[in-house]
């Protein structure tokens, strides 16, 4: 079985090896079958590990020593080593089976770029990356892979470098996402001063010893500006939308299913942590529900069709995140997975779309697409009602699980999660089904002398993939997030549950079914029975929708104040510092002294005999004054 | 074996062979000799590795052997786990330097690679060297290869800036010899730096010889405010010399600190830390603004240059094993990441003829090869987990929280600072579309650019993944060092 833990991380970097460095001998098709084996080698072992954990065994070892410190008491270690759980069990199947889709839609995606090899061996980077961080036993790989996802992220978002927008966007999301990691490795280093290790079994064992309550608060929110740059929660969130100009196969792997939950998945890692402070998890609840109601606003505004999947993907996020902040961790950890089904489904759909209409991303030069492309077209269907959270469908059961836990909560905060929560759910439910209509139903708005077809095979077989557990993973609730699926790796959630159809009825009854049934309506209404009514009411709410569509402002304020402003106080440094007071005042300026100084004695050293012989009398007679003086 | 005498007289040796074969007409066999000569003093450091003991706090490799005995100096050599990486990487570097400037110099050639071999063997000297006065003698030597390298193949403004330079260092190293002469006097005439850390010494004593030999050391460093002579000679300086000033000549100052500063003058050291962290944090926070908006490619790792430097002093004056052995693989690792980037705007210099980030942009869609390489450069510069300029940024980071948590607080800033000048100006100099018909021409790395590059990606990837063994041979000098430093010699 240690073998197989090897394996599953290092079989991706090997694809990615030999497609970045041979690319070019092994071409295009030796690319995709490289990178392609190697994750789908990775998924099954994933599956086999998977099953091994179900069958009640876990590991937790370290492969090799990192580095280690010397000191008075005898060095101490880093090491890399992987714990195997439920918890990182379930993310290693996610992430290898997502993964493994986008593999295989890339090739139909991507079949006319010229990168084609390089974003091969970049998407396999990435899931070495991610894998590496799911797996971890300990701070410091989590914080490696953390940084090794940023990367590869990164590079994707510039993945067209010539694009002046996109080289603008992956630099962004790399600066912001280092001001989390910048909380992040401080959290990180507090851990290491308090406990005198990284490895996170010792850490949770000695965690609850720990005198001071302040300090635990403040490694918990440290921790969780990692969390918030990594996944994007307010007010970090701004890099996340701009990350769409990467490729649509990334936007799915990376910006939705799995890099942006990795903050998700370290806070419910930590939950021995957050557990011992209620005053973070209050904080992790309020940001998460300020992030799930107020991105989903957004949504309501964009016309970009990715740009309305990855505002959803925030809110999705934020739903998550407040979800920790009230203890709910499985319920948290359940949408992460479903929210990874339908979320990485309706990229693809969208992405589908966008090829099929030549690389058309405005939603209102789309329309009527359902009969040219009916598989995307019902695939879609699929995800956007488990998004809504209709009872029946995946998204319905992790939505309904994360509210009712926020109702019951007792963390401080849990009322205005509950009430941003839920009316959420009318938002969510709006946007979604005006993003279906506005693209598949109505009247045709593109260009009609290039009808659009739908996608080939490698296209709409990892749809059609993707809808299947976007179904049916959601019937897995009761185990899951009410029962003791994750063993000991997290708090056992409290809550009754009677079964998958009892859970269904309760849903049919309560508040968030009906508030979603009439999200689809007003959709329905505002953008198929009377398109025109959207306008009439955009322009009702006037400046307030002006507020919300530019984003809240959010872009335009941090890159006058940090971009701006870093730039101009190191300009006031250098002009000013070092070039007029170090260099202008006191090296050259003493460099002036001195030449000012020989200057004065130059005038004494005259080589006029006269102007000596006069000196000498002078002083002659001063010393001869002195002496007779005295 | 006399490796030490073998690391030091080698390249100097080789260098003096260079010389001797004349001028330009052979400059041919001149570079052969020159590689050979390079390659045999790395050769020779190896051992120097292989053979040390690690459990050992004690020198190794002593050579001994009276100099000029009316003043008791000897010939007094010895490497511990603090001096010996900056041996090897001081030898490493140089074979690089041979190999880069192979047809990039094409005018006094034997001059210029003697020049750097005598270099590497006066710098294996410095820390080698357990005589004051022979360490004195090898520390002020290096600047004379140094200054002829920037005033004869350096750029326009060279002579400004290699009279900067040398006047900045010059002025310093004297305030040091005061400082030695002094000790020399209070240890009843002995120049042994290991006699010197058993030295009593009343605490006045210890603050006035503390800020005799900061001045030289911070100069070298540089710390801020005595920073601004390294922009200068950076940009001026060929490519060779920009490289060998970041990745050895700075670490002379680091050097300076631990093996006189500290062990030395402990109580003076601890009493004066507040000052020497807080200059290490400006330099961090100060000088990453001021990297941010430089216009000019080697201006601005100048600058991030002296950022970086600012982790080392930082580590050495928190007093934990962290922090002087985060500091400590910080200088090794600086020793690459800033020696290759100085290679990487070299390889566009010599193709471009300009260092001005405005006049390139887009290069990666000529230059792919060069692309890949240099991200993962700056990538290191950004410290990045898994490449060598996060290890050491990371310990430090780590043992400035155990201090005090602002302290960490500040000095964890550069994990902004870093990534936004690096990959700003990688931005701009390598993304886009074509900028103009120069970058539209550029044809990528040649086999020896790949070799030059390339051992050094593999040195910073390999030190990332895998840094134990560089500091492993460290743990017994560190600790023997925080001993020194809390045992008060008033």
């Amino acid at each position: 079985m240690k073998a197989l833990y090897l394996i599953i991380p290092l079989a991706p970097l090997v694809g990615a090896l030999v497609a970045g460095l041979f690319g070019r001998a092994v071409g295009r098709a030796g690319a995709h079958w490289a990178t392609i084996l190697s994750v789908a080698i990775s998924f099954a072992a994933s599956c086999v590990v998977f099953a091994d954990v179900l069958n009640g065994n876990s590991f937790n070892g370290n492969l090799y020593t990192w580095v280690t410190v010397g000191g008075e008491a005898g060095s101490t270690a880093l090491s890399i080593g992987f714990q195997i759980d439920r918890l990182s069990a379930l993310m290693m199947v996610v992430v290898t089976f997502v993964s493994l889709m986008v593999h295989v839609y890339t090739i139909g995606y991507m079949a006319d770029d010229p990168g084609y090899q390089r974003f091969f061996a970049y998407i396999s980077l990435f899931t070495f990356s991610m894998l590496m961080l799911v797996m971890a036993n300990n701070f410091l790989q989590l914080f490696f892979g953390w940084e090794a996802v940023g990367l590869v992220s990164y590079l994707l978002i510039g993945f067209w470098y010539t694009r002046e927008s996109a080289i603008y966007a992956n630099l962004k999301a790399f600066l912001v996402n280092r001001v989390g990691d910048f909380g992040f490795i401080l959290g990180i280093a507090l851990v290491l001063a308090n406990f005198g290790t990284l490895d996170y079994q010792e850490v949770f064992s000695k965690a609850p010893a720990l005198s001071s309550a302040g300090a635990m608060t403040l490694i918990c929110i440290l921790l969780f500006v990692g969390a918030m740059g990594k996944s994007a929660q307010f007010p970090l969130h701004v890099w996340l939308p701009d990350s769409m100009e990467g490729p649509t196969p990334i936007s799915a792997l990376i910006h939705a299913a799995t890099m942006v939950t990795a903050g998700i998945f370290m806070v419910a890692r930590m939950s021995p942590l957050y557990e011992l402070s209620a005053t973070a998890r209050s904080v992790v609840l309020v940001i998460g529900a300020i992030t799930a109601l107020f991105m989903a606003l957004v949504a309501l505004t964009q016309y970009d069709i990715k740009r309305v999947v990855a505002y959803s993907t925030l809110s999705q996020l934020g739903y998550m995140t407040a979800a920790l902040g009230a203890s709910a961790y499985s319920a948290g950890m359940f949408h992460l997975v479903t929210h990874a089904f339908f979320k990485a489904l309706l990229f693809l759909a969208a992405g589908s779309v966008i090829i099929a209409l030549h690389h058309e991303q405005d939603m209102r030069r789309m329309g009527g697409l359902r009969k040219y492309m009916p598989i995307t077209y019902w695939t879609m269907v699929i995800g956007a009602i488990s998004s809504a959270g209709i009872p029946g469908f995946a998204g319905f059961f992790s939505k309904d699980a994360m509210i009712e836990a926020l109702k019951e909560s007792h963390t401080p905060g849990a009322l205005f999660g509950y009430l941003c929560l839920v009316s959420c759910v009318f938002v969510t439910a709006t946007y979604t089904f005006r993003m279906l209509f506005m693209a598949f139903h109505g009247a045709p708005r593109f260009d009609a002398s290039h009808p659009p077809h739908e996608s080939p095979a490698v296209v709409t077989v990892p749809l059609v993939l993707l809808a299947i557990p976007s179904v049916v993973a959601g019937y897995y609730v009761g185990p899951v997030v009410f029962g003791d699926f994750f063993g000991g790796a997290l708090p056992r959630a409290e809550g009754e549950f009677h079964g998958v159809v009892a859970y269904m009825l309760h849903g049919l009854m309560s508040l968030p079914f009906w508030l979603a049934l009439a999200g689809i309506a007003t959709a329905w209404m505002l953008y198929l029975k009377k398109p025109d009514l959207a306008k009439r009411v955009a322009k009702a709410f006037g400046p307030l929708y002006a507020l919300v569509e530019r984003k809240y402002g959010f872009d335009e304020l941090y890159s006058w104040l940090f971009a701006g402003g870093a730039r101009s106080v190191g300009k006031g440094f250098w002009r000013g510092g070092d070039q007029t007071v170090i260099d202008g005042l006191m090296v050259n300026g003493s460099a002036r002294v001195v030449g000012w100084f020989s200057g004065v004695i130059r005038l004494v050293q005259s080589g006029l005999v006269n102007q000596y012989a006069v000196a000498m009398l002078i002083g002659v007679l001063i010393l001869t004054f002195w002496f007779w003086h005295k | 074996m006399m490796f030490l005498s073998l690391a030091i007289w080698v390249p100097i040796l080789a260098g003096v062979l260079v010389l001797a074969l004349g001028g330009d007409r052979r400059a041919p066999l001149q570079r052969q000799v020159a590689l050979a000569g390079s390659i045999l003093g790395f050769l020779v450091t190896i051992p120097l590795y292989a053979k040390f003991e690690l459990g050992s706090a004690g020198m190794q490799f002593v050579e001994l052997a009276p100099w000029i005995e009316s003043f008791n100096i000897n010939y007094h050599l010895g490497v511990d786990g603090i001096s010996v990486l900056f041996i090897l990487l001081n030898s490493f570097i140089t074979v690089t330097v041979v190999i880069a400037g192979w047809t990039v110099i094409e005018s006094r050639v034997g001059q210029y690679l003697a020049a750097f071999l005598i270099l590497s063997g006066l710098l294996n000297g410095v820390f080698a060297a357990l005589d004051a006065v022979l360490f004195y003698v090898f520390f002020e030597a290096t600047l004379i290869p140094m200054f002829i390298i920037i005033g004869i193949w350096g750029g326009p403004n060279r002579v400004y800036a290699a009279v900067k330079f040398f006047l900045y260092t010059l002025f310093g190293s004297l305030l040091m010899l005061v400082a030695l002469l002094y000790l020399y006097n209070s240890s009843g005439g002995s120049f042994s730096i290991l006699d010197w850390y058993k030295l009593p010494l009343s605490l006045t004593a210890q603050v006035l010889l503390f800020f005799g030999m900061l001045f030289a050391f911070a100069v070298k460093v540089p710390m801020w405010p005595v920073h601004t002579w390294l922009p200068d000679a950076h940009t001026e300086a060929p490519t060779g010399g920009s490289v060998v000033l970041a990745a050895i000549l700075l670490k002379l100052g680091a050097y300076g600190f631990v093996r006189f500063t500290l062990p030395i003058l402990p109580d003076a050291s601890r009493e004066l830390a507040w000052l020497m962290i807080a200059l290490s944090l400006i330099a961090v926070a100060y000088i990453g603004l001021v990297a941010l908006v430089q216009t000019d490619m080697k201006r601005l790792i100048a600058y991030s240059s002296i950022s970086h430097m600012g982790f080392v002093t930082l580590g050495f004056f928190i007093f934990n094993a962290y922090g002087v052995e985060g500091a400590l693989v910080q200088s090794i690792s600086h020793g690459f990441v800033s020696a290759a980037l100085f290679f990487c705007v070299g390889v566009l210099y010599d193709r471009m003829h300009t260092r001005m980030i405005s006049d390139y942009g887009g290069v990666v869609n000529t230059m792919p090869r060069f692309a890949a390489l240099m991200m993962l450069f700056a990538m290191a510069n950004s410290g990045l987990p898994a490449t060598s300029g996060f290890v050491g940024e990371f310990m430090v980071i780590m043992g400035a929280m155990r201090a005090n948590f602002w302290l960490a607080f500040v000095a964890a800033t550069t994990l902004v600072w870093g990534a936004a000048y690096t990959l700003w100006m990688y931005k701009r100099v390598m993304f886009g579309a074509v900028a103009n018909g120069h970058v539209a021409v550029l044809k990528d790395l040649n086999g020896r650019e790949i070799a030059v590059l390339g051992s050094l990606a593999v040195a910073v990837l390999f030190m990332g993944v895998y840094p134990l063994p560089f500091t492993e041979v460290m743990h017994a000098s560190v600790s023997e060092l925080l001993r020194h430093v809390a045992a008060s010699k008033l």
